[in-house]
C-alpha cells in the first residue's frame, strides 16, 4: 500500500518534483491576487471617503438637497432597505459557495439521507450561488437606474463619480465571478465535478467570497456611515 | 507495478514543434526564451529612449537653442521618462526575472509558463502602442507623472495623454500578471532543501519586488481608471470646479510611484548582490541582513510617498511623518552598502567587467542616495523641489543604480544566456566611458539645480549661471552614448565570437551555473538537492563556503569532496522524510547531454500561441477608448466588444488547453 | 507507458496537501452557524442606522466599523478557510491587508478627514 502510494504521488505530480511547500500553485497565485485586490479596493474606497461631502452640487447620498442648495429638491440618494436586502443576498451566496465547495470535496462519499444528497449536490449550490449573484447585479441595476431617475449620474457630482465607479468595480467582479461560477456549472454538467476539482472550484470560492468582503466593507463605509 | 514506476512519464500526442524559426519565438512558454524576449525588447526600448534624452540634452546644450520646440520638448521628456522605466529599466528587470529566477531555485520553468508569455506580450504591445503615438505626432506630454488636473480633457485635448493613460493601464497588467506568477514559482518550484535563507540574493531582491508590484499596481490602477473616466465619460475625479482635489492625483500616483522607485532599484541590487561575492571569492557579508533590510525597505516604501509632494504643503504632521519615514529608509539602504563593502574586504578581488560595474553601482548609488537623504527634509527639499538638483538626485540613482547593476548583470549573465564571454576589454572601455559620461551627465545637474535651474523647462536664457553646467551635461551625455554603443557592440559581436564559456566561468557559487550555458530547455537534468547558500562552492571550493551555514531543516552536510567535477550524492534529508524527496539527486554539476526533454522523460509545457492572441486581443480592446475621444462611438464600441470577446475567446481556449500532454 | 486504471479510484481523493488544509474544513453544522451570525450582525448594522440615538452618538461609527469588521473576518476565517488553511495563505493576505489600511486611514487624514486625537469624524 505505501508502495502505491507512492506511485501514485508520483503520478499526480506528472513528473513534476513536487513543489517546494506540498501547496498548489494556482492556489498561491491567487492569494497573492486577492492581496493586490485589497490594494485596488482600499484605492476606491479612500476616493470615495474623500470626496464624501465634497460635491458641490447635488443629489446626496444622506441628506436631501433643497433649494437654495438645489433648483429642485432632490432627495437623499441611498436606499437603506434595499441594499441591505442585496448585502443579505450576496452574505447567502457566500453560504452557497462554501456548501457547493463541500458538495464536491465530498462527491464520492456514499449519501444516505434526502439531506445529505441535498448538502452533497455540487450543481444545487452552484446554480444557487450564481442566482444569488445575480439577483444582487439585479439589485444594483435596480438601485443604478433608479439613481439615475433621481438625477444622479456618473457625471453629476464627485459622490456620483466616486460612488458609481466604486460600486461599479466591485459589480464588475460579481460579474466575472458569476461567468466563473457558470463556467464550473457547464464543467459539472459534462463530465461531473469531482474531489479532483475542489482545488479548482476552491479558487472560485476564495474569489467569491473576496468580493463579498469588499462588500461588506462598502456597505459599511458607503451605507450606514454618514 | 514497477514497470510502472521506471516508464518515462512523459507520452507526447502533440507533434514536436521545431526549436528555431519565428513561429517558435511566438508560440514560446520557455521562460529563457521570454526573458531573452524581454532583453532584446527592452534593450531597443532603452536605445529609444536614450535617443530621446540625446534630444533633450542637445537642445539645453546652450541657452535659446531651437531643436526643439517646447511642445516637442514636453513630449520628448515625458516618452524619456516613461520609456526609461516602464520600457527599459522594468523590463530588462523582468529579463532577468524571467532567465535567471526559475535556474537559481533550481526549477525547471515558472510556475505559470503560459502567463509568463502571455506578460511578454502585453509589455511588446502596450510598448509599440505607446510609442505609436509618435507616428501620429501626439506622444505624450505630460511628464511620467500625467498629473492632474493638468493631463484632463480640459487641459490636454489630444490624443497624447489617451495614449498614455491607456498604455500604462496595459503595462500595468502585464507587470502584474508577471508578478503573480514569480511570487508563485519562488514559493513554490525551489529544489529541495532551497529553504528561504538559502536563495541567492539576487532572488530574494526579486521576491520582494513582486510584492511592491502587487501592491503598488493597483493604485495607479485605479488612478489612470479615474482619468480615463474623466476623460472619456465625464466624470469629475479631477474636476476642480466640481470641487475635486487637486492632490487626489498625486497621492494615488505617489504611492504607487515611491514603491515603483524600489521596483526599478532592488533587481540591481539583487544583481550586485550576486555578482560581487563571486569576484570577492567570499560568501556576501551579513545575508541574513541583507534579507531583512530588502523586506524593510519594501515596507517603508509604502509610507513614504508624500515627500514626492513637501511642496504642495501638507502641513506640520504630514510633513514630519513624512520626513521621518523617508530618514528611516536610509538605513536598511545603508546596512546594504556596507554589506557590500564588508563582501570586498579582504576577499581576493577580481575587476571583470560586472564587478566594475558593480562597484560603480555602490559608488554612484550611495552618492544618490545621499542627495536623496538631503531632500527627505521638507524644509531643504522645498528648496531643491523641482530644480535640477532632484535631477541630478534620481539619474544617480537610476543610471548610477539600476542602469549600472543591469549592465554588470548583463556581462555577469551574458555566458549563462549564450554560452560565450562578452569582450573584457570592450567591456572596460564600457564601463569607464559610460561612468565618466554618467558622471559628466548628472553631477553638474547638483550644481544648475541648486543655482535655481527648473526641471522641465525647454530653453532658458544666458546669464543665469547655468550656461557651463547645460554644456558639460550635454558634452557628458556624447561620452555616456558611445559607452552605450560600445556595449551594444560587444553585446552583438560577442555572439558568434564571445570565447566559449562553459559552465561556470566565474568560478560562482549558486545552482545556475551548475548547468550548462546555454541550458537545455529543462534545465536540470536532475533536481539538485541544496544544502546551504553556496551549493555549487560546496562542491568546487568547499573552502569558500566554508563558514556559510550548512545545517538547517534537518539537512546534514556529507559527502563533500574535490574529486572531479560530479561528486555524487550531498543527499542528506533525514531517512523521516519522505521517500519521492529523498530520491532526488545532490548537488552536482550537469554537463551537456544533447538531448531532448522529450528524449530524457522530463514533462515541458507545450508552446501554445494563445497567451500571444490574448494579448493582442487585450490590446485591441483598450485601444478602442481611443476613438471615443474622436466622437467615433459606434467605431469604439465595436473595437472594445471586438477585442473583448476575441480575449474571452482565447482566454478559453487557453485555460481549457492542458499545459502538458496528456498522460 | 501502461496506464493503470487503478489509479483513477487514488485520484478521485481531494489533494488535501494540494489545497493547503492544515485542519479539516467545517461542515454544513459550522457553516450555517456563521451565516446565521453574519445575517444578525447586519441586521443589528441596519437597526442602529435607524435607531437615531444611537445614530448621532459618538459611538455609531465605531460601532459600525466593528461589527463589519467582525463579519469580515468571519467570512475569512471560516468561509475563505484561513483558519484552517496554511499559514502562508494568512501571510500573503494580511500583509497586502495591513498595507492597504493604512494607505486608506494614511490618506484619510492627509486629506482632513481624520484628526489626531479627535477620532473619527
Amino acid at each position: 500500500m505505501a508502495h502505491a502510494a507512492a506511485v501514485h504521488s508520483a503520478h499526480d505530480t506528472h513528473g513534476h518534483p513536487p513543489t517546494s511547500t506540498g501547496l498548489d500553485n494556482k492556489k498561491i497565485a491567487i492569494w497573492a491576487f486577492i492581496g493586490s485586490e485589497c490594494m485596488l479596493f482600499a484605492s476606491l474606497i479612500s476616493t470615495y471617503l474623500i470626496y464624501k461631502g465634497r460635491s458641490v452640487v447635488g443629489p446626496y447620498p444622506h441628506d436631501a438637497c433643497l433649494p437654495p442648495a438645489c433648483s429642485t429638491p432632490l432627495k437623499a440618494i441611498l436606499n437603506i432597505p434595499v441594499t441591505s436586502a442585496s448585502t443579505f443576498v450576496l452574505l447567502m451566496s457566500s453560504l452557497a459557495m462554501v456548501l457547493a465547495l463541500a458538495a464536491v470535496e465530498t462527491k464520492d462519499q456514499p449519501k444516505h439521507t434526502t439531506g445529505e444528497r441535498i448538502l452533497g449536490s455540487s450543481k444545487l449550490w452552484l446554480w444557487m450561488t450564481a442566482l444569488l449573484g445575480v439577483t444582487f447585479l439585479g439589485f444594483q441595476a435596480f438601485e443604478f437606474t433608479s439613481f439615475v431617475h433621481e438625477g444622479l449620474t456618473i457625471r453629476t457630482n464627485l459622490f456620483g463619480s466616486s460612488f458609481f465607479t466604486l460600486t461599479g468595480f466591485h459589480g464588475a467582479h460579481v460579474t466575472a465571478g458569476v461567468l466563473w461560477l457558470l463556467t464550473l456549472l457547464a464543467i459539472d454538467y459534462r463530465r461531473g465535478l469531482g474531489p479532483k476539482d475542489a482545488l479548482n472550484v476552491d479558487l472560485a470560492a476564495l474569489y467569491w467570497h473576496f468580493v463579498d468582503v469588499v462588500w461588506i466593507a462598502i456597505f459599511t463605509l458607503v451605507y450606514l456611515i454618514k | 507495478m514497477a514497470i510502472t514506476a521506471t516508464a518515462p512519464a512523459y507520452a507526447p500526442v502533440e507533434s514536436y514543434v521545431g526549436e528555431s524559426g519565428l513561429w517558435s519565438w511566438l508560440t514560446t512558454v520557455d521562460h529563457k526564451r521570454i526573458g531573452t524576449l524581454y532583453l532584446f525588447t527592452s534593450l531597443f526600448f532603452f536605445v529609444v529612449g536614450g535617443l530621446e534624452a540625446g534630444m533633450l540634452r542637445w537642445q539645453l546644450a546652450g541657452p535659446n537653442k531651437h531643436v526643439l520646440s517646447a511642445e516637442l520638448y514636453n513630449q520628448m521628456f515625458t516618452m524619456h521618462g516613461t520609456t526609461m522605466i516602464f520600457l527599459a529599466i522594468m523590463p530588462l528587470s523582468a529579463a532577468f526575472f524571467n532567465y535567471i529566477i526559475p535556474l537559481q531555485i533550481g526549477a525547471r520553468d515558472v510556475a505559470f509558463p503560459r502567463l509568463n508569455a502571455f506578460s511578454y506580450w502585453v509589455f511588446l504591445f502596450g510598448a509599440l502602442f505607446m510609442n505609436f503615438s509618435w507616428l501620429i505626432g501626439a506622444a505624450p506630454n505630460g511628464g511620467w507623472f500625467g498629473y492632474a488636473p493638468l493631463t484632463t480633457m480640459q487641459f490636454s485635448q489630444g490624443l497624447n495623454i489617451d495614449f498614455w493613460v491607456i498604455g500604462l493601464q496595459i503595462l500595468g497588467v502585464s507587470s502584474l500578471a508577471a508578478a503573480f506568477n514569480f511570487i508563485t514559482t519562488i514559493i513554490n518550484m525551489r529544489a529541495p532543501g532551497m529553504n528561504l535563507m538559502r536563495m541567492p540574493m539576487f532572488t530574494w531582491n526579486a521576491f520582494v519586488v513582486q510584492f511592491l508590484l502587487v501592491l503598488a499596481f493597483p493604485v495607479i490602477t485605479i488612478a489612470l481608471v479615474f482619468l480615463q473616466f474623466d476623460r472619456f465619460f465625464g466624470t469629475n475625479f479631477y474636476t476642480i470646479a466640481a470641487g475635486a482635489d487637486p492632490l487626489l492625483w498625486q497621492h494615488l500616483f505617489w504611492i504607487f510611484g515611491h514603491p515603483e522607485v524600489y521596483i526599478l532599484i532592488l533587481p540591481a541590487f539583487g544583481l550586485t548582490s550576486e555578482i560581487i561575492p563571486t569576484f570577492s571569492r567570499k560568501p556576501i557579508f551579513g545575508y541574513p541582513v541583507m534579507a531583512y533590510a530588502t523586506m524593510l525597505i519594501a515596507f517603508l516604501g509604502f509610507g513614504v510617498w508624500a515627500h514626492h509632494m513637501f511642496a504642495v504643503g501638507m502641513g506640520p504632521i504630514g510633513d514630519t511623518v513624512f520626513g521621518v519615514t523617508t530618514l528611516l529608509i536610509a538605513i536598511p539602504t545603508g546596512v546594504k552598502i556596507f554589506n557590500w563593502i564588508f563582501t570586498m574586504w579582504g576577499g581576493s578581488l577580481q575587476f571583470t567587467t560586472a564587478m566594475k560595474f558593480a562597484i560603480g553601482l555602490v559608488g554612484l548609488f550611495t552618492i544618490g542616495g545621499i542627495s536623496g537623504v538631503m531632500h527627505a527634509s521638507p524644509p531643504a527639499d522645498l528648496q531643491q523641489t523641482d530644480t535640477y538638483f532632484i535631477v541630478a538626485h534620481f539619474h544617480y540613482v537610476l543610471f548610477g543604480g539600476s542602469m549600472m547593476g543591469i549592465f554588470g548583470g548583463i556581462y555577469y549573465y551574458y555566458p549563462k544566456m549564450t554560452g560565450r564571454l562578452m569582450s573584457e576589454s570592450l567591456g572596460s572601455w564600457n564601463f569607464w566611458l559610460t561612468f565618466i559620461g554618467m558622471n559628466l551627465t548628472f553631477f553638474p545637474m547638483h550644481f544648475s539645480g541648486l543655482m535655481g535651474m527648473p526641471r522641465r523647462i525647454y530653453t532658458y536664457d544666458s546669464g543665469q549661471g547655468w550656461d557651463g553646467f547645460n554644456l558639460a551635461s550635454s558634452i557628458g551625455t556624447i561620452v555616456l552614448m558611445i559607452g552605450v554603443a560600445l556595449f551594444l557592440h560587444n553585446f552583438f559581436r560577442s555572439f558568434r565570437r564571445g570565447a566559449i564559456a562553459g559552465n561556470d566561468p566565474w568560478g560562482a557559487a549558486t545552482l545556475e551555473w551548475s548547468i550548462p550555458s546555454p541550458p537545455p530547455e529543462y534545465n536540470f537534468e536532475s533536481i539538485p538537492r541544496v544544502t546551504s547558500r553556496s551549493p555549487l562552492w560546496d562542491v568546487k571550493t568547499p573552502t569558500l563556503s566554508a563558514e556559510v551555514p550548512h545545517t538547517s531543516g534537518g539537512d546534514q552536510r556529507v559527502n563533500v569532496s574535490f574529486a572531479g567535477s560530479h561528486v555524487g550524492h550531498t543527499d542528506s534529508a533525514p531517512l523521516t522524510s519522505e521517500p519521492r524527496q529523498r530520491a532526488e539527486s545532490g548537488m552536482h554539476i550537469e554537463l551537456p547531454t544533447g538531448k531532448s526533454a522529450r528524449e530524457l522523460g522530463i514533462p515541458m509545457p507545450n508552446p501554445s500561441i494563445k497567451p500571444l492572441l490574448c494579448a493582442g486581443s487585450m490590446v485591441i480592446m483598450f485601444s478602442g477608448l481611443l476613438f471615443i475621444h474622436k466622437d467615433n462611438l459606434p467605431l469604439a464600441l465595436a473595437v472594445i466588444i471586438g477585442g473583448a470577446l476575441s480575449m474571452t475567446f482565447s482566454l478559453y481556449a487557453w485555460v481549457l488547453t492542458p499545459l502538458e500532454d496528456a498522460h | 507507458m501502461a496506464h493503470d486504471p487503478s489509479h483513477d479510484e487514488h485520484t478521485t481523493h481531494v489533494d488535501h496537501a494540494a489545497m493547503g488544509m492544515v485542519k479539516e474544513h467545517p461542515t454544513w453544522s459550522t457553516y450555517w452557524k456563521v451565516a446565521v451570525i453574519l445575517t444578525l450582525i447586519t441586521v443589528v448594522e441596519v437597526w442602529i442606522y435607524y435607531v437615531p440615538s444611537i445614530r448621532d452618538s459618538r459611538a455609531f461609527v465605531p460601532m459600525l466599523l466593528t461589527m463589519s469588521a467582525v463579519k469580515f473576518a468571519t467570512v475569512v476565517l471560516f468561509y475563505m478557510h484561513l483558519r484552517y488553511d496554511h499559514r502562508l495563505f494568512r501571510v500573503l493576505f494580511t500583509g497586502p491587508l495591513i498595507i492597504a489600511s493604512f494607505t486608506i486611514v494614511g490618506l484619510l487624514f492627509l486629506f482632513g478627514h481624520l484628526r489626531i486625537g479627535a477620532g473619527a469624524t
